[in-house]
């Protein structure tokens, strides 16, 4: 095998979309399971209060990344035959500003939205109106907009490409960054919590307790 | 208050979600994506409204095809799987119930309001930066894409710098 199966076996159309369905199925499954069918949540890791949302991230970034780079190294699913995302520096870093802007105040991001309103959130339905509303502007005004979404483009660059690195020292170093950031945000959850008061843990009891 | 199961440990819920992902490499090449579903409506809708105009956009035009349904496509179904495993698992633990979350000291109005233009304002964004939370920071963060990251750390950047500002909507 060099490459994705869908392309080894040349499957058709309809086969690829009913593994697209099937992978579906695990998202969201993996998504509500994580507790982010709920807005309250999510973004409770922009107050400091519980970084849950960081910690599913980066273990599924990392976990991830070694089976991926760990399959390119025994040259069974090379990265170079994967859709492997191209880079535009500007519009990553103000589409990303925008973007996280519209997740705290929206409370979801596009994926968990769909789980939010597979279970039963209405503002997940808002949201969703939203994205729907907001994709379109996109479009209408694209002729102004087409330069911001090329800024800064780079073709296909890694980050160990980019820091010349091996692919398996840039692993290990992601790894352990992200190591650092579970111990990092350990700290901060305990003494935001331990300086917010009964009080505000009474109150807020509600939307955290689900998730301690 | 009913019996819910509760939450996968986070680190657990992490290691699923990432075997998802690679899943979705070995298997088709792609890896996850839910923004895309949302373009993809919004482009169906133009369509329809005038399909000389959406096959003609820089942004949209290529998502039609005389052959297929602009709407069969990978993002749409990986969508349908999403909804479909997430309304699963929700039933499944008890906690399927329909709701309008909030802060405590938010009021409904106030979140309707927020709900909508935080879509709006992540919808634009997805479409700036070509993905969102899965399609950018999860995939491309996961196959060490330079823009992936620096998306991701954008994302987390305009989050916190808004969130003193949206502080009456969650705590």
């Amino acid at each position: 095998m060099d490459g994705p199966l869908s392309q080894v076996l040349k499957l058709s159309h309809g086969s690829e979309m009913l593994i697209s369905v099937l992978v579906g199925l695990g998202f969201g499954w993996a998504l509500e399971r994580a507790g982010f069918g709920r807005s309250t949540n999510l973004t409770s890791v922009f107050y400091g209060r519980d970084f849950r949302v960081l910690r599913v991230m980066f273990t599924a970034i990392v976990t991830a990344m070694i089976g991926l780079y760990f399959l390119d190294l025994l040259r069974i699913l090379p990265v170079s035959s994967i859709g492997i995302l191209d880079t535009y520096l500007w519009a990553a870093l103000v589409g990303g500003l925008v973007f996280g802007a519209g997740f705290i105040v929206g409370g979801w991001c596009p994926g968990t939205s769909i789980v939010g309103l597979a279970s039963g959130k209405v503002d997940a339905a808002l949201f969703i109106g939203g994205l729907v509303l907001g994709s379109v502007l996109f479009t209408l005004g694209f002729g102004d907009l087409r330069g911001l979404q090329d800024a800064g483009a780079r073709g296909r660059v890694l980050l160990h490409e980019a820091l010349h690195l091996s692919s398996g020292s840039m692993v290990f170093l992601v790894a352990l960054f992200a190591i650092g950031a579970f111990a990092a945000v350990g700290r901060i959850e305990r003494a935001v919590n331990a300086r917010g008061g009964a009080s505000r843990a009474a109150a807020a009891d509600d939307d955290i307790s689900a998730a301690a | 208050m009913k019996t819910e199961k509760p939450f996968w440990n986070p680190y657990a819920a992490g290691i699923v979600l990432g075997l998802v992902l690679l899943a979705s490499f070995v298997l088709t090449g792609r890896g996850l994506g839910a923004s895309g579903t949302f373009k993809h409506l919004g482009a169906a809708a133009l369509h329809a409204a005038d399909p000389t105009w959406a096959e003609d956009n820089g942004n949209i035009g290529s998502l039609f095809s005389p052959t297929r349904s602009s709407l069969d496509a990978w993002i749409v179904w990986l969508s349908v799987g999403a909804a479909i495993g997430g309304a699963a698992s929700a039933l499944a633990a008890g906690r399927f119930r329909v709701e309008l979350l909030k802060g405590p000291r938010a009021s409904r109005e106030h979140r309707w309001i927020a709900a909508v233009a935080g879509g709006v304002l992540a919808g634009f964004g997805a479409q700036i930066a070509r993905g969102c939370t899965s399609g950018q920071a999860l995939t491309g963060g996961a196959q060490l894409a330079l823009g992936s990251w620096v998306f991701m750390f954008s994302v987390f950047g305009g989050a916190y710098a808004v969130a003193w500002f949206a502080r009456r909507l969650w705590i």
